[in-house]
């Protein structure tokens, strides 16, 4: 069990790090060394080890918010007076109070605290049990109400949403084992990375007005974007800080695609199209031999 | 007497001498990859990552100072390995010197064995005082001379001679495997040792060695570690022990088949899991292995400690000695400098009480088995006054710094001591930084 300290921030950054040290091993006077390759595949095992462990506890509690955000929304809808009688400032707050529960869910452990649930979406924090908003709690970050209030037409795309500099939203890739859909989640913002599916509803076709205080999810077709292979990667990753919160969500979805990619060993290193499609559990627990495939490829 | 004492609380170490360019911009070449006193301690050899192998002689003690050991000074440089080329792999094979290591002296020549990733060579050191010119009827090289050249008589007359270094076979066979690991032990047998096998080779067969130890495994995909070095048991010629980059040692006997792959003891300690890590495989691969020169023990040297084992104990060693644990809460940025990778050697002083290895900052360190004490020392041009006494330095870890003591985040990774050497019979020893060779002597009473 790998120490608690080490999250999986630092993971996407250590098989970043570790990837690159074996591209440029290639290139040492002397030729790749084998025992130092060796050991910088441990590295990237454990890592990866890591970091699918926290994404699996990320879909685990994207999976328990949505159920308990369905009862919620059962619960609502068999008093269909009270969301009639309901001021806008609550319906905002609520809102909001949606996408700081939601926010928080996102594993930015900085919110756990800040969530400020409020009427129903009390209910969903005492289901998780965060500590409940007394009565006239104070105002939701405007960051979140921003975010969360966006219409639904125009959809606009992912990349041209202002960073709003909020450092209080993490970014969080979230893997769905059933499309097979990376998504990831910005400032309380949902963007789709992989256009590889094309059923990329992502709820927003089964969503219905009464569902107004779900949160909406942007819809980014990143058509005009090429997903990365693996040479992008690696000049990307080249170019990465190392610390966590300077990566953009592009890294982290070629992250992604780098794990897939491994995951499935040297074939994938040629057909990664059909590796984006494999991205499941079994994939993602493949053999340990994978990476020494890999390195042993180069 | 060899070693009196030894004891870190009884020793003061002083300088003695400093080899080596004295300007900051280190030339690659100039990197100094081994260190290796011979069997006596009288010669002190270097080998470089230029391919060039260095041997210092120690002057016969001077009876102004009988007290005080004489000093080392250059008594050969040789080029003993050149860059190559293999062209079937499209690799470039470097010169620098991996290993060095005497063999035991027969007559009054010295052999040394020195390699690079590809080629052991056998180097000979011979002296001869003096040597007699002015043959009439041979020419310098030996050949007769026509009779009716000679108009003139004349008496030969003995010379003094240069010292020759050669190589009595012109070298041994490139191996084919890269060469990591060299153990001598008779003058007969030597071990060399690649990532994945061990052979043996007998000196006097230089076209051909036995493989006696194999780990590679059917699928290279399942390859989960590598040898890291070899040594020879120093009494007991048919026993050897290998290292692995799992932190385990094998003993391995060879009378016992002619492939060892099967061991006949295995030396690990379970891992603490309460360190476990993403760097827990680095850690704990070995970087060096010495016997004790009792044979009894023998010490092992990962990233952050030495440990001694007992050769009748397999569970766990019967010692631990850190190094460095300060640098435990770094290994992150340690790895993204590379720096985890370093292989720091260890070595015994002459009667197996106190064992030293290098560290970081210039820093080396001993560790007193008797009196379970440890110093850590420091190498640098600022205390290289003569004799000097050498002031014990400390790393603090704590939130105060005391006064004298360094902080973690201080130190100089750049400067690392990866090899030392004990005189085997004295308390000298030979300290490399990144290019010079620093020689320290118990301070005379």
């Amino acid at each position: 069990m790998i120490h608690t300290m080490e999250c999986a921030a630092d993971a996407q950054s250590l098989i970043s790090i570790s990837l690159m040290k074996i591209h440029n091993s290639r290139t040492q006077r002397g030729g790749i060394k084998l025992h130092k390759n060796l050991l910088v595949s441990y590295v990237l095992r454990n890592a990866r080890q890591v970091y699918v462990k926290e994404k699996y506890a990320e879909i685990y509690r994207m999976q328990q918010y949505e159920e308990v955000m369905t009862v919620c929304n059962e619960i609502q809808e068999l008093n269909p007076l009270d969301l009639d009688a309901e001021d806008a400032g609550d319906e905002e707050q609520a809102r909001a109070a949606c996408c700081g529960e939601e926010a928080s869910l996102c594993g930015s452990a900085c919110h756990r605290g800040a969530a400020q649930p409020a009427a129903h979406a009390r209910t969903a924090s005492a289901l998780f049990g965060c500590s409940p908003l007394e009565d006239g709690g104070k105002e939701p970050d405007p960051s979140y109400y921003r975010s969360c209030c966006m219409e639904a037409a125009p959809v606009p795309h992912c990349d041209q949403f202002p960073a709003n500099g909020s450092t209080h939203c993490n970014i969080t890739t979230v893997l769905d084992l059933d499309t097979h859909v990376v998504t990831t989640v910005e400032n309380g913002y949902l963007h789709q990375d992989c256009c590889c599916c094309d059923a990329l509803q992502c709820g927003q076709g089964a969503q219905s007005p009464a569902k107004k205080r779900k949160v909406e999810f942007g819809f980014c077709t990143s058509d005009g974007e090429e997903v990365s292979d693996l040479t992008s990667a690696r000049k990307r990753a080249k170019r990465e800080d190392c610390s966590y919160f300077h990566l953009d969500y592009t890294d982290t979805s070629n992250i992604s695609n780098l794990i897939s990619i491994f995951g499935s060993g040297f074939t994938g290193l040629l057909s990664r199209q059909a590796d984006l499609e494999q991205i499941c559990s079994k994939q993602v627990l493949a053999s340990l031999g994978a990476w020494t495939r890999a390195i042993v490829a180069f | 007497m060899a070693g009196a004492g030894g004891g870190t609380s009884d020793v003061q170490w002083c300088f003695s001498q400093v080899k080596g360019a004295i300007d900051d911009d280190v030339a690659e070449a100039d990197i100094i990859s081994t260190v290796e006193f011979n069997h006596s301690g009288e010669l002190l050899a270097t080998g470089d990552k230029g391919g060039r192998v260095v041997i210092f002689q120690q002057e016969p003690e001077s009876k102004n100072q009988p007290q005080c050991r004489g000093e080392y000074n250059v008594y050969s440089t040789f080029q003993s390995h050149e860059p190559e080329f293999d062209y079937l792999k499209s690799l470039e094979i470097e010169e620098k010197i991996n290993k060095i290591r005497w063999l035991p002296q027969k007559n009054a020549a010295q052999f040394l064995l020195s390699t690079n990733d590809k080629t052991i060579k056998l180097w000979k050191i011979s002296e001869r005082d003096k040597r007699p010119e002015g043959y009439n009827l041979k020419e310098e090289d030996g050949r007769y001379r026509d009779l009716n050249t000679v108009t003139t008589l004349r008496v030969p007359v003995f010379r003094p001679m240069d010292l020759m270094v050669g190589s009595p076979s012109g070298g041994v066979a490139p191996p084919p495997i890269l060469v990591n690991s060299i153990s001598s032990h008779a003058r007969w047998a030597d071990l060399s040792a690649s990532d994945l096998r061990i052979n043996l080779w007998n000196l006097e067969i230089t076209d051909r060695s036995f493989n006696i130890v194999d780990i590679k495994p059917a699928n290279m995909e399942e390859l989960t570690e590598v040898i890291t070095a070899v040594e020879f048991h120093p009494n007991q010629c048919n026993t050897f022990v290998y290292s692995s980059s799992k932190g385990t040692i094998r003993l391995c006997d060879m009378r016992a088949s002619a492939l060892c792959d099967k061991h006949a003891k295995q030396f690990e300690e379970p891992e603490d899991p309460n360190n476990r890590s993403f760097f827990s495989e680095i850690i704990s691969s070995i970087s060096d292995v010495k016997f004790s020169h009792s044979g009894r023990y023998m010490m092992t040297r990962d990233y952050l400690s030495v440990k001694i084992w007992d050769l009748n104990m397999e569970s766990r060693p019967v010692e631990t000695y850190q190094v460095h644990e300060y640098l435990r809460s770094k290994l992150c940025s340690l790895y993204e400098n590379d720096c985890i990778f370093d292989k720091f050697e260890c070595c015994w002083n002459g009667n197996d009480s106190v064992v030293m290895t290098g560290s970081y900052n210039n820093f080396f360190r001993m560790f007193d088995r008797g009196y379970r004490q440890d110093v850590t020392l420091e190498a640098s041009r600022e205390n290289s006054k003569p004799r000097s006494v050498l002031k014990p330095r400390k790393v603090s870890t704590g939130g105060k710094r005391k006064k004298d003591e360094i902080s973690v985040d201080s130190l100089d990774f750049n400067k690392k001591i990866l090899h030392t050497a004990w005189h085997p019979l004295d308390n000298i020893i030979a300290v490399a930084t990144t290019n010079n060779l620093y020689i320290f002597q118990e301070k005379p009473n």
